[in-house]
């Protein structure tokens, strides 16, 4: 093997992809169709609560067309970060996607099922030994948050998917992955530099974001040979240049220069972006710097509450003009109101129209012709939430301030309910590494055979 | 002074991780991006005045040639998700870079 091709359809697996794409795609004759299902980016939520931020139906509907394609092509088929998150609960949704799909369209292949959710006691093993290392400022991983985590997950490197591969697995699903890495398991499996394998992959995750116009739901196909990769867009409407390309280097990553990953860090000092001809890039020049210890990056949320909020608007120029001094007028009437809950909620007021998009970071400080106002209450529990809640929008509307002139409420509510209960709120409250010594059979991998 | 607005073709902002925030400043032409390059028009002290923040939240500056394009990564005020945090992708903090203006 000389060459290998890789199509990646979309960004986000549910995020969609024209169908003429695709086509064009498979035309070129893929080696390998790899897809990212997930994403931090979201937020912590529905690693928590054990949800996708994507909709079922829309992942159903990408996954019908690249199964049909892998089974016509007799090609593998490579999942990432399956349900959104990658915890055990969203890899068996996919897992039950992709079942129902080969039930209804008469598939057969023999899939593998990766699961990256990390085991507390082991966990709390490697925390006792001191083979956790916090990152950025976070501090250093203690027992009790272990304990308190609701889900924590690792973020797989290629050796699990490449000992599926070995295994004659043709469909791979599974948990949290590190994004590249679904797409240089197929290559690294066949012997192709790592490093390049890697680069390739970290482009083709984000599928058509690194072409002209960018796009997270149109194709990007990769070629990979033993000295660089190219990468070009299947719809004819966008064109991959030096530019683009490179831009995406940029993107969501800390450094442009390098990329932490399981295992090494890719070395992007030295790569070279070429154009082939007015639509095609070459990419050249990636180093991959193994790590003397195998780290691999996990992530864990805990609960914090539930929350429960209330959005109203003001288009008064003396309560925009107060509005400080307001809500803090507010806050204090609901403290002397409920003396025996101090400490127990969270009330916020975020505010658009003052600063309601920067927080603190925010520099202007001219005042708008109207404000919209999310009052934002997090406590233990729903009933709690709830009465604090009620009891703020209620004082809110009706709060007096110097210089008063329209005294029938000082609110517009566009809803009625106007107090609308959003659910459990989690934090991120794991993002370590942890030491491993054997990354190829950390996580166990499950052999089904599907159809047939 | 030059207004950054006039001479980046791209300015935005995203989470790197959830307790990171990346900003990406890409220029015009390679002239523009070299006389940027060549001042450190974009250095730590016009990202503590922008952004209201110390030295050590500054994790890098990165100027990138292939991309004529520089690139700072700060620590995030709040993780994202935090309550009070308002900007779980942290895609809308670049308004300060679209009013700055640096000296060529």
């Amino acid at each position: 093997m000389e060459k290998i091709k890789i199509l990646s359809p979309t960004a986000i697996l549910g995020y969609g992809f024209p169908v003429k794409s695709f086509e064009a795609g498979l035309e070129k004759k893929p080696d390998v169709i790899a897809v990212d299902a997930g994403s931090v980016d979201p937020g912590p939520y529905y690693l928590g609560a054990g949800k996708s931020f994507t909709q079922r139906a829309a992942v159903k509907r990408d996954l019908y067309y690249m199964l049909k394609a892998c089974g016509e092509l007799n090609i593998p088929l490579l999942i990432g970060t399956a349900g959104g998150a990658g915890g055990r609960v969203h890899l068996m949704e996919a897992v039950e996607i992709i079942k129902e799909l080969a039930s209804e369209n008469k598939l057969s292949f023999k899939m593998a099922v990766i699961d990256t959710e990390i085991n507390k006691e082991w966990l709390k093993e490697k925390v006792s030994h001191g083979k956790t290392k916090p990152l950025g400022n976070l501090p250093d991983l203690t027992l009790q948050e272990v304990e308190e985590a609701v889900r924590i997950v690792a973020q797989a490197g290629m050796e699990p998917f490449i000992k599926a591969l070995k295994a004659g697995a043709q469909v791979i699903v599974a948990g949290r992955t590190f994004d590249p890495a679904v797409f240089a398991a197929y290559p690294v499996a066949h012997g192709f530099d790592v490093g390049l394998s890697l680069h390739l992959g970290k482009i083709l995750e984000c599928a058509a974001i690194a072409t002209e116009p960018g796009s997270g739901s149109d194709c990007l196909m990769g070629e990979l040979d033993r000295e660089g990769f190219v990468v070009y867009p299947l719809n004819p409407e966008r064109r991959a240049t030096p530019l683009s390309v490179s831009a995406h280097s940029l993107y969501e990553k800390t450094s442009p220069f390098e990329l932490h990953g399981p295992g090494g860090k890719l070395d992007l000092s030295q790569v070279k972006f070429q154009a082939v001809d007015d639509r095609t890039v070459r990419v050249t020049g990636t180093k991959f710097i193994k790590t003397t210890i195998y780290y691999l990056k996990i992530e864990g949320v805990k609960r914090v509450g539930f929350r429960a909020i209330s959005i109203a608007g003001s288009r008064d120029p003396k309560f925009i003009a107060n509005f400080r001094s307001i809500a803090s007028g507010v806050k204090k009437r609901v403290e002397d109101n409920f003396p025996e809950l101090k400490g127990k909620y969270y009330l916020n007021f975020i505010v658009y129209g003052i600063n309601g998009v920067m927080g603190a970071l925010e520099p202007e400080n001219k005042l708008s012709h109207e404000i919209g106002i999310v009052m934002d209450v997090v406590a233990e529990d729903k009933n709690t939430a709830e009465q604090i809640l009620g009891f703020t929008r209620s004082t809110m509307l009706h709060f007096g301030f110097p210089g008063r002139i329209s005294t029938a409420g000082n609110l517009a509510f566009p809803f009625s309910p106007s107090d609308i209960p959003v659910g459990d709120v989690y934090n991120f409250s794991i993002h370590h590494l942890v030491e491993v010594e054997d990354p190829e059979n950390l996580f166990p991998i499950e052999y089904l055979e599907i159809g047939g | 002074m030059v207004k950054l607005i006039d001479i980046a073709r791209v300015i935005r902002s995203k989470n790197s991780g959830p307790f990171e925030l990346t900003f990406d400043i890409i220029f015009k032409d390679k002239e523009i991006y070299e006389m940027v390059k060549g001042k450190k028009a974009i250095n730590s002290e016009l990202i503590k005045k922008l952004y209201k923040i110390s030295e050590d939240k500054i994790i890098g500056i990165y100027y990138f040639d292939p991309a004529l394009a520089v690139k700072f990564t700060i620590v995030r005020p709040l993780p994202a998700g935090h309550l009070g945090e308002t900007d779980i992708y942290g895609a809308q903090q670049h308004a300060p870079l679209l009013i700055a203006e640096i000296d060529l």
